[in-house]
């Protein structure tokens, strides 16, 4: 991050700037002046803070003639990710977190910009510096790479057009024969030409045609190729700098624009060279077999993590301050002062900081260096449950269009398998454009190539500069690559791989080097680079797995972890294209004589989400996807630091529980010590009628015990400011009614100190704090000053909310501008009610549709009633027979005091969970014989009946319900106003207008769109068919015309607005009897 | 056509018709009193001896009739359970004590929650609710229902009770501890910890009741040192209908008697396979004449896994049914009142209903 920016120097030749070195501290906040102290992340949620530490730096610089060296200067803030290196949360104990107000089991990857926690999501993009050969529209088949390194990015394209060759590039203002490229790159002679593509007679046949092309241009050498292309080079360069030719224009854009990654040392373009070659040779052997790359595949895939942009931004902004300083510099040492131009005086910290800052919180990443503009990067982190804040931290966004239809990019990629989460991706436009990851999967970070370069010349890859260039097609040799990059050539490929396997298992190499072959392409690819997906797998050696019970009875008691596994060479990283190399077996019984690795558990295909649904290889996929999106609106325990927190929005379940069926993932991810639902007692029934699409009949005497009780906890907020006039806002106490003496209602709540106390309860327009603000802010202007009191006018911040809520807490703060900061927690606790929503795991969610006391419930043998009753039309079109074998395994853990698993691919068998019900003397479908409650008699049928984890969802009919009789217009056009927060009408819209239309209700449809919303009185004069008022026509000067009708005032705005155009709309006025 | 084919054979014929004259017969009997289990489905479910409902048989009410047939058998009683039989009686009548005793049998319970202190992290709605939930040890009997205007409760509708708490850091703990329970006082707070607080000439009234909570060892919430619960609490009668908690019974349910029938001997093998697909004790294996007999032994037992349909061999063989007023009742009280005494204050509520019901009648009569 920090290496590439060293010496600023300017137009006086004396003065420097250089930079030793860069460090990044610890979190924290400023106390006063020059006094720091850490700030641990929930103080920064709390004030409304950043939770960032000092970026800073050594410099060497002069001043006059001096040259000092200055350590530890801020240049500027840098957020922290929590439970980063530099975060104060790392290598802390469960204790110590509790101490810091913070949850242990909080993933933390997250930031905290003014007090707003923020998430970069993961980038998925195209890999960089990789041959594509892939075909366009019309068939024609192209290659192209995206080369970038730390200094440029750039697109190189190669593309066919009839038979022959070009390059085609943004800085090149028309496509250039590749001929030409070549000769330019100073390969001469045709046959060299030929030689490095390839001498098959095909390849040499498709080929031709741009040798000829070549050739009609007249040009032969070097010089003519390089000013060909000079003169159709874009003119953009930058003024400044000495002026070049054409010519040298040319060359500098071969070597350092066109395919940027390919190193050129002194115009020395051997290297270039072959990588062209090997472009077109792709290019035309896919041509005949039509082997095209898949863009999709995810091995051409690389994830962006939040460094990793952090780190653009960064150095983008690093660049700026750099050269603001330079330009300040420029300006200040020509002018001459009594002191010494000293540059540590004119280094603004704000800028690096803000810059971040404002980048985090708003989404918005613009690097002007790489042309990079790209919004939402950045998420708030939902804490509505556990599982969504997890959920979000495995998100992956990628960078196609929503709006596109094309179904490749959206679509299911079997490489995915294992990486990526099949079933959590969200319904609608961003349907698999956002993916999330699997849990096993790692993404690689960038690492040094160096050693591997040296490894590889040592295994007997021949360095591609020092041959020929017809080595290159020889059947029996393999072209090896680095990170996209031509290494060399090696004729025993799979001595290479499995040599390079062996060392990497010893651990003499990084465990995330990947090492495949391609045997269509006759490459070795060696890969080091960082955003890969990877995941590890167990080694199998001569048939037999090496992880042994011994190991995991090692593992089990703590003696060895799984890095030692990884050290031991027991189990290996493997990245996509490393897996396609492979032969993985799913289980252990599958391994046959071919096969190289073994899957460690099948369940780990699955994300986070998709991992607590029990038997989802029982279920129709697309259940599971609506689980993986409704998992995250469930209510209940968000961290142990819950009630700490001050949310804007927070749900909490009053009496969560655990799962009676569990997963091993719930168990991986602590699901239940945070569980968001509750074991409901289901009995799978019509009852009543009100249980139609797919309503739930809820147990009321279940209710009144705390069945899905709620509570919803709003916050408020206010500020007290300082103005620039000595002024500043005040809060008063509450304001006392003239006769009683007490307070007045809306100040009810208020303490003396005019803020109101905990445990209150509020009504709607009750104030939370009678804060007064001056009515001048403003300095006043020289002159005018009248040295008075300031006048307050009231600014109170109030409560609106259609039922009553209770202050659980108010927090009185300072936030980082030293304002004074007011947090009032609001608490309502909620019991469901009709129209409340709750889903099951299984995608089934359901509103409540009546509620039914206990009496009336059915009830079994052992006199139980349900909890819940559902239709049992939910299951033949949804096909969740995961829900009906949870109901099975819950009522048998409940019989037998244990929880039961169900795994994906695994779990507690049906035929196990059966016997258990039989030995309890159950049936062993799970049916059991039922009595209405209602007659007494016995039910007909025989009902399944059992637990069945049910979360409750925040929708809620409080939050939603909405009616109106009359209410409040918009200024505008005088129509009711729209949307439930204005207290809106309810529209009566075109289709239902066209309803009334097509039935003749010509009353009703003018009572609706025009009496109950917007009529309106006018004047309309006869004569002229315009306007008047109050009895008067203004155009005709009189009133003997005028007479008056009702329509609707949006219709008398248009008519005023066409005149304010010079359009007349004139009225056609006659008698309705004539 | 099968039965034409069989017509030569007359004998057969009138052997068949009788016995299917007796199964008609024996049918009817079975219909009006046996819930018959099937493999898919029950059977049978409905009351159908409605007067005239069965030719030859007489299905009037006859208060005689009712009180020769009418039986009730204590089987189990202890403290909080009781267990008995109620035989003769009709679905609707059984159903409606249970679901008296469900709804409508009244006990006191916490209603109103006055908050002077809560510190503790548990929410003021959600401790109202949990200290609600609590059972009282109160008999609802020497109490009025209070009226819906009164503020204030009185001493003949309100009981009250106080929570006052505080937690402090244990003095003699010892320093490396990590036990909750060494190092504070007075962290969980539990039913026990409410004291009664008599109102007007309560304190006389009730000296030798004991009034306090049902159980002791409820958790209320936990405190940590320095958190501080001061709560008064206002008692009042209610009923389950209008809220869970002042339901005195923690469930009260009956089941029909189960009654096992083998259509055949069962023998050997089979006699083994049909003893494992009933609750232990249903079936038990007799020694005839060095042979393995099946016998029903105890049908009571059955839970009625309906395990014997999952073999095809004797799954007609035996027929599974319920007995359909002989009624299986099981009180489980909170403890506030003994369930004899509830299933009594059941039968009061339903004398007292009947009795309004009467009338109700009378009185539009009159006009």
């Amino acid at each position: 991050m920090k290496a590439n920016e060293k010496v600023t120097s300017d137009a006086d030749p004396m003065w420097y700037l250089k930079y030793l070195n860069i460090y990044v501290g610890i979190p924290d906040v400023e106390e006063s002046f020059n006094v720091t102290r850490p700030v641990s992340p929930h103080e920064c949620r709390l004030r409304d803070m950043t939770y960032s530490a000092p970026i800073t730096v050594d410099i060497e610089y002069t001043r006059g003639s001096q040259r000092i060296i200055r350590n530890a200067l801020p240049i500027g803030r840098m957020p922290i990710m929590l439970r980063s290196s530099n975060c104060v949360l790392t290598g802390k104990t469960p204790a110590e977190f509790a101490k810091l107000n913070e949850c242990p089991l909080d993933p933390g990857g997250y930031f905290i910009v003014k007090g707003v926690e923020k998430v970069i999501l993961i980038q998925e993009q195209l890999s960089k510096n990789r041959i594509i050969v892939e075909a366009d529209r019309k068939g024609t088949v192209g290659a192209s790479v995206t080369s970038s390194t730390h200094e440029k990015k750039s697109r190189t394209n190669m593309i066919v057009k009839q038979g022959r060759f070009y390059l085609k590039h943004n800085t090149l203002s028309e496509d250039i024969p590749i001929a030409i490229i070549f000769k330019a790159m100073g390969v001469e002679s045709d046959q060299e030409i030929v030689q490095m593509i390839g001498t098959e007679e095909h390849v040499m046949a498709a080929f031709a045609p741009s040798l000829e092309e070549c050739q009609k241009a007249q040009i032969f050498t070097q010089m003519q190729a390089l000013k060909y292309i000079g003169n159709k080079v874009r003119r953009q360069r930058m003024w400044g700098g000495p002026k070049k030719t054409k010519m040298e224009e040319a060359r500098e854009l071969l070597a350092s624009t066109i395919l940027t990654h390919v190193p050129v040392k002194e115009f020395n373009f051997r290297a270039k060279c072959i990588y062209t070659a090997v472009m077109v040779r792709r290019v035309i052997l896919a041509q005949g077999e039509n082997k095209v790359d898949d863009r999709d595949y995810y091995g051409n895939k690389r994830l962006e993590l939040a460094g990793q942009l952090l780190s653009l931004l960064f150095e983008d902004l690093f660049k700026k301050f750099n050269s603001e300083m330079k330009k300040i510099a420029d300006q200040v040492i020509p002018k001459q002062r009594a002191a010494q131009f000293d540059v540590v005086k004119h280094m603004r910290q704000d800028q690096i900081t803000n810059g971040m800052v404002n980048a985090i919180s708003t989404g918005n990443w613009s690097l002007k260096r790489f042309k990079m503009d790209r919004q939402g990067v950045t998420q708030v982190l939902s804490r509505l449950s556990y599982i969504s804040a997890l959920g979000m931290m495995t998100r992956i966004s990628s960078q196609f269009e929503k709006t596109r239809k094309v179904s490749g990019p959206r679509s299911l990629q079997p490489s995915q398998w294992g990486m990526l989460c099949p079933s959590d991706t969200p319904e609608g436009e961003a349907c698999g454009l956002v993916k999330n990851l699997a849990l096993m999967t790692h993404i690689t970070t960038d690492m040094e190539d160096g050693p591997i370069i040296k490894l590889a010349s040592n295994l007997g890859v021949e360095d591609v500069n020092l041959l020929c260039g017809e080595e290159l097609s020889y059947p029996n040799v393999f072209l090896v690559f680095l990170n996209g990059n031509i290494l060399g050539v090696i004729r025993d490929h799979q001595k290479l791989v499995y040599t390079f396997r062996l060392m990497r298992r010893a651990g003499y190499i990084n465990e995330f080097v990947s090492i495949s072959t391609n045997l269509a392409d006759r490459c070795v690819y060696i890969s080091s680079d960082g955003g890969r997906l990877c995941r590890p797998y167990i080694i199998v050696k001569k048939q037999k797995p090496a992880v042994t019970n011994k190991h995991m009875e090692e593992l089990a008691q703590g003696y060895r972890n799984f890095e030692d596994f990884l050290h031991e060479g027991l189990v290996e990283y493997l990245d996509v294209n490393e897996e396609n190399d492979c032969n993985i077996a799913l289980y252990e019984h599958t391994i046959t004589k071919d096969t190289t690795h073994l899957e460690i558990e099948p369940f780990t295909l699955l994300g986070v989400c998709a991992g607590l649904i029990p038997y989802p290889h029982h279920n129709q996929s697309p259940r599971n996807t609506y689980q993986c999106a409704m998992g995250k609106q469930a209510m209940g325990t968000i961290g142990y630091n819950q009630r700490n927190r001050i949310d804007t929005l927070m749900y909490l379940l009053a009496y969560p529980q655990r799962p009676m069926v569990k997963t091993k993932t719930i168990e991986l991810i602590e699901f239940e010590k945070l569980p968001a639902g509750q074991n409901a007692t289901v009995a799978v029934m019509s009852y009543s009628g009100y249980d139609i699409e797919d309503a739930l009949v809820l147990n009321k005497a279940s209710l009144d015990r705390g069945f899905g009780r709620c509570l919803v906890y709003k916050n408020a907020k206010c500020t007290l400011k300082r103005y620039t006039n000595q002024t500043f806002d005040k809060v008063m106490g509450p304001m006392l009614d003239a006769a009683t003496r007490k307070p007045i209602w809306r100040h009810e709540i208020l303490d003396a100190d005019g803020i109101c106390s905990p445990g209150e309860k509020v009504e709607n327009k009750q104030v939370l704090v009678n804060k007064s603000m001056p009515t001048v802010t403003q300095t006043p202007l020289e002159g005018s000053n009248v040295p008075q009191q300031p006048q307050y006018k009231d600014v109170p911040v109030t409560y609106k909310g259609a039922t009553d809520s209770y202050i659980e807490k108010v927090m009185i703060s300072s936030n980082a501008e030293d304002a004074f900061l007011i947090k009032m927690l609001l608490r309502q606790t909620r019991r469901p009610e009709i129209g409340d929503k709750f889903s099951s795991r299984h995608g089934q969610k359901g509103v409540c549709g009546l509620i039914v006391p206990q009496e009336d419930m059915p009830f079994c043998d052992t006199g139980i009633c349900p909890d819940i009753i559902m239709n049992p039309h939910g299951f033949p079109s949804r096909m969740t027979v995961g829900k009906l074998i949870e109901l099975l395994a819950g009522k048998a853990g409940v019989l037998d005091g244990r929880f039961h698993y169900g795994t994906a691919f695994g779990g507690s068998k049906v035929k196990d969970v059966c016997e258990d019900l039989i030995r309890h003397g159950y049936n062993y479908l799970g049916k059991d014989y039922v009595t209405s409650g209602i007659t007494g008699e016995p039910l007909e049928a025989y009902i399944y009946f059992g637990p069945v984890y049910y979360q409750k969802l925040k929708h809620m009919v409080l939050d939603k319900m909405h009616a109106r009789a009359r209410g409040p217009r918009a200024v505008l056009t005088r129509q009711p106003t729209e949307g439930r927060s204005r207290d809106g009408g309810l529209r009566l819209g075109e289709m239902e207008r066209d309803c009334l239309i097509g039935y003749g209700a010509s009353m009703l449809l003018l009572e609706r769109l025009m009496i109950s919303s917007d009529a309106f009185e006018v004047d309309v004069c006869g004569q002229c068919g315009l306007l008047g008022y109050s009895g008067w026509c203004h155009y005709c000067k009189s009133s003997c015309h005028v007479s008056s009708l009702r329509i609707p005032y949006a219709c008398k705005l248009l008519f005023q607005e066409l005149q304010s155009m010079n359009i007349i709309p004139r009225l056609k006025l006659a008698k309705y009897n004539e | 056509m099968r039965l034409r084919r069989e017509e030569p054979d007359c004998g057969r014929v009138t052997c068949w018709g009788r016995a299917r004259k007796m199964a008609a017969r024996g049918g009817v009997e079975e219909m009006r009193s046996r819930v018959i289990l099937g493999e898919f489905g029950v059977r049978n479910v409905h009351t159908t001896d409605f007067p005239g409902n069965y030719p030859g048989y007489d299905d009037a009410w006859d208060q005689a009739k009712f009180e020769q047939n009418f039986r009730v058998d204590v089987i189990h009683m202890d403290e909080n359970t009781l267990e008995f039989d109620m035989v003769g009686i009709d679905a609707a009548i059984a159903n409606a004590f249970r679901r008296i005793l469900l709804a409508e049998v009244p006990t006191i319970a916490v209603e109103k929650v006055f908050v002077y202190n809560n510190t503790s992290i548990v929410q003021d709605e959600i401790l109202a609710h949990r200290l609600g939930l609590i059972p009282i040890r109160a008999d609802p009997r020497l109490f009025e229902y209070k009226n819906q205007d009164d503020e204030e409760g009185t001493e003949i509708d309100t009981l009250q009770f106080q929570l006052k708490i505080k937690c402090k850091q244990n003095p003699r703990a010892a320093k490396d501890s990590s036990d909750p329970n060494e190092l504070y006082i007075n962290h969980k707070v539990y039913s026990k910890h409410m004291t009664w607080v008599p109102l007007g000439n309560q304190a006389d009234l009730f000296a030798d009741a004991d009034l306090r909570p049902v159980h002791d060892d409820i958790l209320i919430a936990q405190l940590r040192p320095g958190q501080e619960i001061d709560v008064l609490m206002h008692c009042v009668k209610g009923i389950g209908k209008d809220h869970a908690k002042f339901s005195p019974v923690a469930t009260a349910s009956y089941r029909l008697l189960p009654e096992i029938t083998l259509l055949q001997p069962i023998e050997g093998e089979a006699a083994e396979t049909l003893k494992k697909c009933f609750s232990p004790g249903v079936i038990e294996i007799q020694n005839i004449k060095g042979k393995k007999v099946a016998k029903v032994a105890n049908a009571r037992m059955d839970t009625f896994s309906r395990e014997i349909f999952r073999h095809d061999d004797l799954k007609n063989l035996v027929r599974l049914a319920r007995v359909r007023d002989h009624y299986i009742f099981s009180v489980e009280s909170t403890g506030i009142l003994p369930p004899d005494v509830l299933m009594s204050e059941a039968i009061k509520v339903l004398i007292g209903k009947c009795r309004r019901f009467l009338d109700e009648l009378d009185s539009n009569h009159m006009d």
